[in-house]
C-alpha cells in the first residue's frame, strides 16, 4: 500500500488561505486525544484553553501582549523564509536585540527624563538582533556554511552572554542578588495603551511591521525578487537579482526585527534584564509563520491563535494542572498540521494499494 | 599521571558516544537525501521514554528498547508528512523538534528528580584488569562498542553494499534513481527510520548512563551538534567518529576548566562547544576545494511522476 499525490488543478486562493484552519481542527483533536490520555477531560481543557479567554476582556489584553512579540518576529521570519533562506536562530537575535536595546536604559536609570531614550533603544535593539542576524548570513555567503547550523548555534551563545550579563557586570547592586539588573525608568518603556491591563504600544510597532512587510514584499522590487528567489531560484539569477546580497539583506531584516521583537518585550512588559526574558519566543515565531502561511496578514492571525494556546495553557496549567509542555507538544502538532494541510490543498491524496514506489 | 589521563579519555568517550550515535543515524537519513532537523527532539523522547519505560518495568534493557522505539515513532511522523505529503522538509524537522521537547516533558514529568542506577561499564575479570589498555579497551559501557560498531557499519554498508549504493545515489539524484527503478521513497522511509532509532538511541543512552536521571532540556542541543557533526565529516562514517570524539574533547576541556576556575566566566566555557562548531564548520568549508559533499537531493521532496 501507499500514498499516492496527485497535483490539484486550479487551487483557490480562499482554499489555500482555509487549510491553517483545517490544521488547527485536526491538531485540536489530536491535542484532545493527548489530553484524554493524560487523564482529563478534553472538553474542560479546550474550555479552558481557548473558551475562556475569548469571553474575557482581561484575557484579551493579555493575548495582543503575547502576540505582539510573536508578529514582530514571524514577519522578519517570512523575508528569509520566502527566499528559501532557514533562519532558525531568531530566538538568538531576539536576546541579543534585547541586550544591545537594553544598554541606554539602563544607563539612564536614575535620571529625571529623557524622552529621547525609547526610540533609541529600541533603535539600538534592532541593530543588535540586525548584527547578528548578519553572522550566519555572511558565513554562508562567504564560506558556504549552513545557515540553519550557525543561526542556532548562536541562540546557545546569546543566551549565554545576556546569563553572564545579568549575574555578573549589569546586576543590580541593588537587588539582593537575585540576577536581574536595575528597573528601567519609566521614561524607558513603552507606554501602556488602556488605563487598566497591560496592554502596551508594542502591539502597534508589530502591526506596522506587518504592514510594512506586506507592501515590501507585493509593491517593490526587492520584495519581488525575495519571492522569485524562493520560488524559481534559476529564474533570479537569470534576472540579474544578486543572490548573495539577498541573502545578507534577508538575513540583516528577519535578525533585526527579532532584535526589535526582543526590546519591545524588554521595554514593554518586563522593565528589566533577567536571565530568561524569552522563553522561545524565537522559535514559536517559526510555527506563526507557517500558521500564516509566511503572509503579514495571516501571520497577525496565526499570532493570536498561538498566544491563545500560551495564554490558555497557563490558565489549564493553573486550573486543571495539565503541564506546560502540553502547550509545546501541541504547538508541534499543529505545525505537522499545518504542513501537511498546505500539501493536500496543493496535491489530492490517493490510496493505491499493491506496488510500492 | 597515566591513571589521569585515563580518567580523561574515558570522560571523552562518555560525551562523545551520543554525539557519535545520533549522527550515524542521521549520516544515513541524510545520504538517502532527506534533512530530518528533528534529531534534538527524537533525542530528548528517546531519553524520557528510556528513562521512564526502564524505571517502571526496572530494566535498563527494556528502556534502551523503549528509547529507540519512541524515537523510531516519531521519526515515523516526520516520514510521513515530509515523503507521504511531500512537505517542506526543514520546516518538518522543526516541528519535530518542538514536538519531541513537548512530549519529552510530558513522558518525563512524572520521573523529575528520580535516578536509577546507570548501566554499568562490562567487565572481563582479567582483561578488563590489564594495566593501560585494560579499561579502555575491555571495560567499557556496552554503548561504546555499540557505536564504535555502528560507524565501522554504516561505512561498510554505504561503500560496500548494493543498498549502500542504492541509498546514495537516491540521495544524489532521486530522479534518476527513481528511473533507474530504484525504490526512493520506501529507501527514505528506511533511512528516516533508522535515524530515528539511532537518536532514540543516543537519548537513550544519556538518561540511562551519562546522567542516570531525566530532567528537561537535558538534551542541551546534542541534537543540534549531532547535526553539525554530518557537515563537518562532509558526510564521511569514520570522519563522523572523529568528530565526535573532538566535539566529545571539547565538552569535556570546558567542563575541567570551570572546575579550575581560569578567571573566565562559567558562560563563557559553556559556551565554549557551541562557538568551536561554528568555527568547526567554517574551517572545513573553507578547506574546501570545487562542490560541496553534501548529497544532490538533500533536502528536497520527491513526487514520483506518474
Amino acid at each position: 500500500m501507499r500514498l499516492e499525490l496527485i497535483p490539484r488543478r486550479d487551487v483557490s486562493s480562499l482554499q489555500r488561505s482555509l487549510a491553517p484552519l483545517w490544521a488547527i481542527l485536526a491538531a485540536l483533536v489530536m491535542g484532545g486525544l493527548i489530553v484524554a490520555f493524560l487523564g482529563r477531560s478534553p472538553l474542560a481543557a479546550f474550555r479552558v484553553y481557548f473558551l475562556d479567554p475569548l469571553t474575557d476582556p482581561w484575557a484579551l489584553q493579555e493575548l495582543a501582549v503575547k502576540a505582539t512579540p510573536l508578529i514582530i518576529i514571524a514577519t522578519g521570519l517570512v523575508y528569509c523564509f520566502r527566499a528559501n533562506l532557514w533562519n532558525i536562530g531568531a530566538e538568538g537575535q531576539l536576546i541579543v536585540g534585547a541586550i544591545f536595546g537594553s544598554i541606554l536604559p539602563l544607563a539612564t536609570v536614575g535620571m529625571e527624563s529623557a524622552p529621547w531614550v525609547l526610540p533609541a533603544a529600541l533603535l539600538l535593539g534592532a541593530l543588535g538582533g540586525a548584527f547578528y542576524g548578519f553572522i550566519p548570513a555572511i558565513l554562508r555567503v562567504r564560506f558556504g556554511v549552513s545557515e540553519i547550523l550557525v543561526s542556532l548555534m548562536l541562540v546557545y551563545v546569546a543566551e549565554l552572554t545576556l546569563d553572564y550579563l545579568v549575574r555578573g557586570p549589569w546586576r543590580d547592586p541593588k537587588g539582593f542578588n537575585f540576577p536581574t539588573t536595575p528597573t528601567f525608568e519609566s521614561f524607558a518603556t513603552l507606554p501602556n495603551l488602556a488605563s487598566e491591563g497591560r496592554l502596551h504600544a508594542g502591539i502597534i510597532i508589530a502591526l506596522i511591521c506587518a504592514a510594512v512587510t506586506w507592501f515590501v514584499l507585493n509593491r517593490t522590487l526587492f520584495g519581488f525578487g525575495i519571492r522569485v528567489a524562493g520560488e524559481a531560484p534559476r529564474a533570479a539569477r537569470f534576472s540579474g537579482f544578486n543572490a548573495n546580497r539577498m541573502t545578507i539583506a534577508a538575513f540583516v531584516i528577519s535578525g533585526g526585527l527579532a532584535g526589535l521583537a526582543g526590546i519591545v518585550e524588554v521595554t514593554g512588559q518586563i522593565g528589566q534584564l533577567k536571565p530568561a526574558i524569552s522563553g522561545g519566543l524565537g522559535f514559536t515565531a517559526i510555527i506563526v509563520a507557517y500558521l500564516g502561511r509566511l503572509h503579514p496578514v495571516g501571520i497577525i492571525f496565526g499570532a493570536f491563535v498561538i498566544a491563545l494556546t500560551v495564554y490558555g495553557g497557563e490558565a489549564a496549567q493553573i486550573a486543571l494542572k495539565l503541564p506546560l509542555d502540553l502547550t509545546r507538544t501541541f504547538q508541534g502538532i499543529l505545525l505537522f498540521c499545518v504542513l501537511a494541510a498546505d500539501a493536500l490543498t496543493t496535491y489530492r491524496l490517493r490510496i493505491v494499494r499493491g506496488v510500492t514506489a | 599521571m597515566i591513571g589521569f589521563w585515563e580518567s580523561i579519555l574515558l570522560t571523552v568517550i562518555t560525551a562523545a558516544t551520543p554525539l557519535l550515535i545520533a549522527a550515524l543515524g542521521e549520516l544515513i537519513v541524510e545520504k538517502s537525501g532527506v534533512l530530518n532537523l528533528g534529531v534534538e527532539g527524537m533525542m530528548a523522547v528517546g531519553a524520557s521514554t528510556g528513562f521512564a519505560v526502564a524505571t517502571l518495568t526496572d530494566s535498563s534493557l527494556t528502556g534502551v528498547l523503549a528509547g529507540i522505539g519512541a524515537g523510531m515513532a516519531l521519526s515515523l511522523v516526520f516520514a510521513l508528512v515530509t515523503l507521504g505529503f511531500a512537505a517542506n522538509q526543514v520546516a518538518a524537522g522543526l516541528a519535530l523538534t518542538i514536538l519531541g521537547l513537548g512530549l519529552a516533558g510530558l513522558i518525563g514529568a512524572k520521573f523529575v528528580g528520580t535516578s536509577r542506577i546507570a548501566i554499568p561499564p562490562i567487565h572481563i575479570p582479567g582483561l578488563s584488569e590489564l594495566p593501560l589498555v585494560g579499561k579502555l579497551v575491555f571495560g567499557q559501557s556496552p554503548f561504546f562498542y555499540l557505536s564504535v560498531a555502528l560507524a565501522v557499519g554504516v561505512a561498510w554498508f554505504l561503500k560496500k553494499t548494493r543498498a549502500g549504493l542504492s541509498l546514495r545515489s537516491i540521495g544524489e539524484n532521486h530522479s534518476s534513481a527513481h528511473a533507474l527503478g530504484l525504490k526512493v521513497l520506501r529507501t527514505r522511509l528506511l533511512a528516516i527510520l533508522f535515524g530515528g532509532a539511532c537518536a532514540g538511541l543516543a537519548g537513550a543512552y544519556l538518561s540511562l548512563v551519562y546522567t542516570p536521571f531525566w530532567s528537561p532540556g537535558m538534551t542541551a542541543g546534542r541534537g543540534w551538534i549531532a547535526l553539525a557533526l554530518v557537515v563537518f565529516a562532509s558526510w564521511l562514517p569514520l570522519r563522523v567518529f572523529l568528530g565526535a570524539y573532538l566535539f566529545g574533547g571539547a565538552t569535556i576541556l570546558q567542563m575541567h576548566a570551570q572546575a579550575a576556575s581560569l578567571g573566565l566566566p562559567s558562560q563563557a566555557l559553556s559556551a565554549f562547544p557551541y562557538i568551536a562548531t561554528i568555527i568547526a564548520l567554517v574551517l572545513i568549508s573553507m578547506r574546501r576545494v570545487g562542490a560541496t559533499p553534501a548529497p544532490g537531493s538533500l533536502g528536497t521532496a520527491f513526487v514520483p511522476p506518474r
